[in-house]
């Protein structure tokens, strides 16, 4: 391999490259400076290392290509979903900050956690093979464990990082035996190699393997069955580490699922479509109806993540391009309501600390009108109603499910919107039909900003839809 | 004279929101203890901007061409062209008077609003967006852009009806919205079906596409959940009296006069035009389900204790003759569903403002608790009256009109159904004239009434104004026929040319 090639291969990875590295500078900037000012350095530089990725996986990697014989692949899916990633990555440690700070957590660590997992999340979309679809999945997963029990000092904390790792561990377990299968009956781990021995006629062994991958990718999306860790970590958590758990990892593993279905197995669609069509069916089910009863705010939240990765596998299931770019606007989309209604979690801090009842929003829209009308319309977008973007996410991926004759699983898919739109519903009435005096204390600049920004994003986004459909279509259009 | 000004319905749709982000403004900028300010200001630049919005659909209205059957006035801009989504306004025939409707009523309900103390100018915000969500769902010339809209207007409906309702206001705001939101998710699956197969949302390319027969059956059936469910048609009812009685008046008066018009303006606009076939075979189902409507919800407005629930009930008898007046596809039938549309917006309208005006004063509904109001107030016993003789349909007022012309277009189909109808004009002369003998008439026995006044000026400004439309319209049914005419005739020779071309294969 001559350097020339190599450096060329090398332009592909910047964004990771800049982000590992990154992490290492930075951990030893922290090390060595010592005290709060180097911290909080540690924090702005993390966010610009961020926003820097984003930057070039935009621009700086010099077209699209493959790397490592194929291993890591920098095509226009990989490219939106990074971008996407490390975005709602830096907005959650923008979040972070002001908690953490309160809560007397602000180590070095957390946004070099945060950024290594960014990093794991790269390669996860851009994975090409199964070996590197593994390394990515493991180099996310390893800083996230450390991230659910970051709060060491706190039982919950450690007890959520405690059952993600050993869930995760054992997903991890699922996905290793799934690829071995697939290895012992290809012959290949590449994923050109694999479509091709699929292409060839698919076999038992192989959809075993298959089944055993979508089981443990289904774990890190937390899709119903799969989905019992999700309410205690999202609970036990530090509220920032909930924000990102909900968002730039649920991006990254969809993805993968995503490409791995379409790509490699897209010939299998017949074995795999039926599986991914009960998880999906399970998934907006179980998060409609476990939602209905929840008194925390994050546990809702978790089940309301469970009911929407539910719409984002209908996407998959339906297994066209059409389905692709619907998946991408429908988790853009879910981002921003995801990131504000975390920021409006975060906001809900009183005298004593941080309270997470759904009951402690009583009266809110009479106290704090901006943020009630923030979380409502917030809540309204994930909940996938008209006239917010979030109805628009929704809307393509029945619209895909439709196109690809999935009638039933739509119609499912909307009657269970009817169900969650229920417990939306009810945050909103808390907030605007019951009083109660519970105060909060002003939010930070940071969570009060990002809260109401991704508040209106939710309206304010309408006139730019048609930008970001048109990028997601053709990532659709040049994917499959 | 305005005729280059294209954005017109856009403005339209939207000044009301503008309006709103006045208020919020207004709102979010106040210190505590200018709160009665803000509150004071914000009702005016509600009333200035609904008055505003009146002017503009006047100005539509004049610019408005009743002799073509097509659509006017339409406002294109590319938004997802990629997919074939676009945003599309336009109004034909059916639909302008829907818009003159709304605008018409807003400027009232705000007047109405005058016993709201809390949270006022939340409350102007919410009315200001629902109205803009109301008049897009009547300019909508695209089928995603109409769904947004129809089902948007659930979210002020449901903070409206939740904060500041009545007793139970939570129960009936969730009953509201899940109720109406279930029938109307099936509806978007269909929509979505309907543009893959036709790949546009564009209403006017959508009105000329044939859907295939069998198709068209499940197509049918997905938007009569949504529809039926809205306008609302027995069985399906339920949701409506628990949501006109816990409303605050305005909300009853928008719910009655407006938000019911959304479910027989989609038969006309989607079920009547693009699946002809269906709706032909189904017409029978629909006859069926208006008649017992018409007869069945009368003999339990009949016995209600509750004022509002009598009339929530009554609206629900009347919103039959319209379904039975668009099913019978002929021109009377589908020109006096119209027009019964509009005149019930005001009588039921009136009639819900009739109630605000006691219930203000006594804070009660229950019949019982009235008797002998003449004596204490003469006029509001002259208008409750006018109102009530419309709501029977006594000839004279616009209830009589709507009425006879749907009954005419249903006898052209069938007599019985006509004789049902019928029956169901006795009933609701039975139960109108009694609840208005048990307020009105007799001796004052209750010692609390004693105190009771008539009307003030704002009130009886309000209710004239509708006395008057309702007796204009009453005597002069061509305003509303003329409008329609060139509209609904090319509705039905399309259908019928439909149903003969299936009847010739």
């Amino acid at each position: 391999m001559t350097a020339d090639l190599l450096s060329q291969e090398f332009s592909l990875l910047l964004p990771e490259v800049l982000l590992a590295g990154g992490a290492m500078v930075l951990l030893m900037l922290g090390v060595f400076m010592e005290g709060e000012r180097a911290t909080r350095l540690v924090y702005t530089l993390s966010i610009a290392a961020l926003v820097g990725a984003a930057l070039l996986a935009l621009f700086g990697t010099g077209g699209e290509g493959m790397a490592f014989g194929g291993a890591f692949v920098f095509d226009p899916l990989a490219k939106f979903s990074k971008v996407a990633i490390v975005l709602v990555a830096a907005l959650t440690l923008i979040l972070a900050l002001p908690y953490l700070d309160k809560e007397k957590l602000l180590k070095i660590e957390y946004p070099i956690l945060a950024i290594l997992a960014a990093t794991g999340m790269g390669m996860m979309v851009s994975a090409n093979d199964l070996i590197s679809m593994y390394m990515g999945i493991e180099l996310q997963s390893l800083a996230l464990y450390v991230l659910a029990a970051f709060n060491r000092d706190s039982l919950r904390a450690s007890e959520a990082g405690l059952k993600y790792f050993v869930l995760g561990a054992l997903s991890s377990g699922l996905l290793l035996y799934g690829s071995s299968l697939i290895y012992g009956f290809t012959g290949a781990t590449g994923f050109e190699e694999i479509a091709q021995a699929v292409a060839a006629g698919p076999s038992v062994g192989l959809t075993f393997g298959l089944v055993f991958v979508i089981c443990g990718l289904a774990f890190k999306v937390s899709a119903a069955p799969f989905h019992m860790w999700t309410p205690d970590v999202y609970e036990g958590a530090p509220t920032p580490v909930t924000a990102f758990f909900a968002t730039a990892p649920k991006f990254a593993a969809i993805v993968l699922l995503a490409r791995i279905l379409v790509e490699p197995f897209g010939g299998m669609i017949d074995q795999w479509r039926d599986v991914v069509w009960m998880i999906a069916a399970l998934s907006m089910g179980i998060g409609a109806f476990g939602a209905l009863t929840q008194t925390n705010i994050k546990r809702l939240l978790a089940y309301s993540s469970i009911s929407n990765m539910g719409y984002a596998l209908v996407a998959i299931a339906s297994g066209t391009n059409t389905g692709l770019w619907a998946l991408l606007v429908f988790m853009s989309l879910y981002m921003v309501g995801v990131v504000g209604a975390f920021g409006a979690v975060l906001s809900m801090r009183t005298k004593e600390g941080m309270v997470e009842n759904i009951s402690d929003l009583a009266g809110l829209a009479q106290r704090n009108p901006g943020l009630s009308w923030s979380i409502t319309a917030l809540m309204f977008s994930i909940g996938g109603l008209p006239f917010m973007v979030g109805f628009f996410g929704k809307f393509f991926v029945i619209y895909s499910a439709v196109d690809a004759g999935l009638i039933y699983l739509s119609i499912l898919a909307v009657l269970f919107s009817v169900v969650s739109a229920a417990y939306y519903l009810r945050i909103v009435k808390v907030m605007w039909f019951d009083s109660s005096d519970v105060e909060f204390v002003p939010s930070s600049m940071s969570v009060y900003w990002v809260t109401r920004a991704a508040g209106l994003a939710t309206v304010l986004l309408l006139p730019a839809l048609g930008w970001l459909v048109h990028r997601a279509f053709s990532v659709g259009l040049a994917t499959l | 004279m305005f005729g280059e000004i294209e954005s017109l319905l856009t403005v339209l749709t939207f000044v009301p929101t503008l309006g709103a982000l006045v208020i919020a403004y207004l709102r979010f900028t106040t210190r505590a203890e200018n709160q009665d300010i803000t509150d004071r200001n914000s009702r005016a630049v509600a009333l200035w901007t609904t008055l505003i919005t009146f002017g503009i659909s006047c100005l539509m209205l004049w610019e408005f061409d009743p002799s073509v059957s097509g659509f006017q006035m339409i406002h294109e801009v590319t938004w997802l062209e990629q997919i074939g989504l676009g945003y599309r306004m336009g109004v034909d025939g059916i639909s302008v008077l829907f818009v003159m409707l709304t605008t018409f009523l807003m400027p009232i309900c705000i007047l109405a609003s005058g016993a709201i103390k809390k949270r006022v100018a939340d409350y102007m915000i919410a009315f200001l967006l629902l109205e803009t969500l109301m008049i897009g769902v009547f300019t909508a010339l695209d089928l995603v852009l109409f769904y947004i809209f129809f089902e948007g207007g659930l979210i002020p409906m449901f903070i409206i009806i939740g904060v500041w309702g009545g007793q139970n206001r939570v129960y009936a705001a969730f009953k509201f919205f899940l109720y109406t939101l279930f029938g109307s998710v099936l509806m978007l699956v269909a929509m979505i079906y309907m543009f893959l197969d036709a790949g546009t949302t564009n209403i006017i390319t959508l009105l000329d596409h044939p859907f295939d027969i069998d198709v068209q059956t499940w197509l049918w059936l997905a938007f009569f959940a949504s529809f039926a469910v809205k306008m609302p048609m027995w069985p399906v009812h339920t949701w409506l009296p628990d949501a006109h009685v816990q409303a605050p008046t305005a909300g009853s008066v928008i719910l009655a006069g407006v938000l019911l018009k959304m479910g027989g303006y989609g038969f006309l606009r989607f079920s009547l035009p693009m699946f002809p076939n269906a709706s032909d075979y189904f017409a029978p189902l629909v006859f069926g389900l208006s008649i017992i409507a018409i007869i069945y919800t009368s003999l339990v407005a009949f016995r209600q204790t509750d004022i509002k629930k009598l009339i929530a009930y009554s609206s629900v008898a009347h919103m039959g003759f319209v379904t039975m007046g668009l099913f019978a596809m002929n021109d009377v039938g589908v020109q006096g569903a119209i027009f019964q549309m509009i005149s019930h917006g005001f009588i039921s309208g009136a009639l819900f403002l009739c109630v605000g005006v006691i219930y203000d004063r006594m804070h009660t509904r229950e019949i019982a608790f009235y008797g002998g109001l003449v004596h204490r107030m003469p006029v509001y016993a002259a208008l409750f009256a006018l109102f009530t003789m419309a709501n029977v349909g006594l000839p004279g007022t616009s209830g009589f009109v709507g009425e006879i012309m749907t009954m005419v277009g249903a006898y052209q189909v069938s007599w019985w159904i006509a004789t049902g109808a019928a029956a169901g004009v006795i009933l609701s002369a039975m139960y109108m004239l009694t609840v208005y003998r048990n307020v009105v008439f007799g001796e004052m026995t209750n010692p609390k009434l004693e105190t009771i006044t008539d009307v003030d000026g704002r009130e009886s400004a309000m209710l004239g104004i509708l006395a008057i439309a309702t007796l204009v319209l009453g005597v002069s049914s061509t305003l509303i026929t003329d409008i329609t005419a060139a509209s609904v005739d090319n509705l039905i020779s399309n259908y019928q040319a439909a149903l003969e071309a299936a009847a010739a294969q």
